[in-house]
């Protein structure tokens, strides 16, 4: 049990040991040149003054963060099923791959930053603008991952699951989707990381609450020292969104974890 | 279409007649089997040995209905094949173990497909004859190669299918696993009363399990096939008698021809 645990330990070290350091020693460069340069505070304040501005605004960004979870969470959550939905359709029928591909590839060359205020005018100021932005940004990784694993399905196996007399749809349940679960997870781990940014940007455009919000006004009033703690906040709740997402795809598909194990 | 019926009792299990098969790749035409023909009368034990690239993989492919022959005929029980699955039992060359499922969920999948009950029982109690004990619930990733052969080949039998098609099923096997592992076979095809039409490359083995023996050659035909004399049940000894060694002889003597065609 013991030296289990410390094997654990010394596998997490090797895996996040490099990354940690090396954002340690970035952090402590930047430390040392903004104190030996006496860089003005609201130009680039140095990682101790972001730390203290972090602790002193820390209690007052509570509301915020949750607002902005929220608006991640539901566009996530939005945009996962109906990507999941949309892909199936994409798969089964010719004609909706030739009909909505194109446009789905074309949705994607508009910029969130021009969506974001039109949604806010069909919308207003509440949650749903958010929660739309955040699917949309979702939405094309899901979807694409999870056409691409549909069709990723070894054609032996297929062929050997229709040859016991499988129906389509048994083949579809039973073959092709447990297949394309690797690649939606994938998928769903890349929308992860955009979900909380495309949340940021909507609260930019008009909101009575969020991070994008309070980091606008941090920035109009040339507070560089939150604006900098906000990121970091940004940051972490993506990599925490990120990680949700690997754990549940290692409890959902606990084969493909085991596999990356021995890929190593 | 005459030569493919009859009555009950003749018709063999599986009968093929002048079976040509042709793959397309990129424009370039390969000619996997040419003129084959070969039959399996019911309860028979039928082993097919050629080069690599030969094509019995192939025609384990038609038989069991996922490819189409260009040419010729295709029995089983008499009635056309081709075209058709399910009508046999195929155990392919590679495993295909389905890599979300466990041992005893790739097991049932045959009878989880026709919404049987009890099917899981019915597997659970056939795992240690299979050397899978304690395995029911890993995944292929955490098998050996020889579990994972076993465990599809658990999965074959539980398809309830009269005809079984072997494509190398002991492939992966040591040389002592493997011979336990034909005694168990034999044992299980007079239990069952199956018929099997078994691919290999080792020519012993093809020998101690089968009634008849063909011999593919280079160019996907049958060129030989060989009636094994010797009684059964078949022991280990009789590897050593005369009409094992004649016919040992006979075979190896075909099959070099073909490697140093
Ligand atoms: N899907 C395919 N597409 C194109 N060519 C194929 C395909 N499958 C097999 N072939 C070709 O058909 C020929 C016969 O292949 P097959 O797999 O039947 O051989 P085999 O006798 O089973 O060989 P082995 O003993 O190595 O398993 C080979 O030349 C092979 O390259
Ligand atoms: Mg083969």
């Amino acid at each position: 049990m013991r030296g289990e645990l410390m094997s654990t330990l010394r596998r997490h070290l090797r895996d996040f040991g490099p990354a940690l350091l090396l954002i340690a020693g970035l952090l402590g460069l930047w430390e040392v040149v903004s104190r030996a340069v006496e860089m003005p505070d609201w130009l680039l304040p140095a990682p101790s003054d972001i730390g203290a501005s972090f602790g002193e605004a820390a209690p007052l960004l509570g509301p915020h963060v949750a607002a902005t979870v929220t608006a991640a969470a539901a566009g996530y959550a939005l945009a996962l099923v109906s990507a999941i939905v949309l892909a199936a359709a994409i798969d089964r029928w010719g004609l909706a791959r030739r009909a909505i591909y194109p446009l789905l590839v074309t949705s994607q060359t508009i910029p969130t930053f021009a969506l974001a205020p039109l949604l806010a005018i069909w919308f207003g100021f509440g949650l749903l603008p958010k929660v739309l932005v955040v699917a949309l940004v979702c939405f094309f990784p899901i979807v694409v991952a999870t056409v691409g694993g549909l069709r990723a399905a070894d054609k032996e196996m297929l062929d050997l699951v229709r040859g016991m007399g499988a129906s389509d749809r048994q083949l579809f349940v039973k073959v092709r989707l447990p297949a394309a679960v690797p690649s939606v997870i994938s998928g769903m781990k890349i929308a992860a990381t955009y979900s909380v940014i495309g949340a940021v940007i909507a609260e930019w455009t008009g909101a009575s609450q969020g991070l994008g919000l309070y980091l606008l006004r941090a920035s109009n009033s040339f507070q560089t020292d939150q604006v900098f703690a906000v990121i970091a906040v940004i940051a972490l709740l993506s990599i925490a969104l990120f990680g949700c997402v690997e754990l549940v795809g290692r409890t959902v598909a606990p084969w493909t974890a085991a596999k990356e194990e021995t890929a190593r | 279409m005459s030569a493919l019926s009859g009555n009950a009792a003749a018709t063999p299990a599986v009968a093929l007649r002048g079976v040509h098969a042709t793959y397309t790749e990129r424009g370039l035409r390969v000619e996997a089997l040419h003129d084959v023909n070969l039959t399996v009368a019911r309860g028979e034990f039928v082993s097919v040995i050629g080069p690599s690239g030969c094509g019995k993989s192939t025609m384990l492919n038609l038989i069991a209905g996922i490819d189409r022959p260009s040419a010729g005929e295709i029995a089983v029980d008499g009635r056309s094949a081709i075209g058709h699955t399910g009508l046999v039992a195929h155990m392919p060359q590679r495993d295909l173990l389905l890599p979300w499922r466990t041992t005893l969920q790739n097991a049932v999948l045959g009878p989880e497909l026709r919404g049987e009950p009890d099917r899981e029982a019915r597997a659970l109690a056939q795992l240690d004859r299979f050397g899978l004990e304690g395995f029911a619930d890993a995944y292929p990733h955490m098998l050996s190669g020889g579990m994972r052969q076993r465990a599809a080949m658990l999965r074959t039998i539980l398809l309830d299918r009269d005809t079984l098609l072997l494509d190398e099923p002991f492939g992966a096997l040591d040389a002592l696993t493997r011979g336990e592992m034909q005694e168990w076979l034999l044992g299980i095809w007079t239990e069952l009363a199956r018929t099997v039409l078994f691919v290999t490359h080792d020519v012993e083995e093809a020998i101690f399990l089968s009634d008849r023996v063909y011999v593919m050659s280079r160019r996907g035909t049958m060129k030989l096939e060989v009636a094994i004399d010797l009684p059964r049940p078949r022991e280990r000894e009789m590897t050593t008698s005369p009409s094992f060694v004649e016919a040992k002889r006979t075979l190896l003597r075909s099959l070099l021809a073909e490697t140093q065609r």
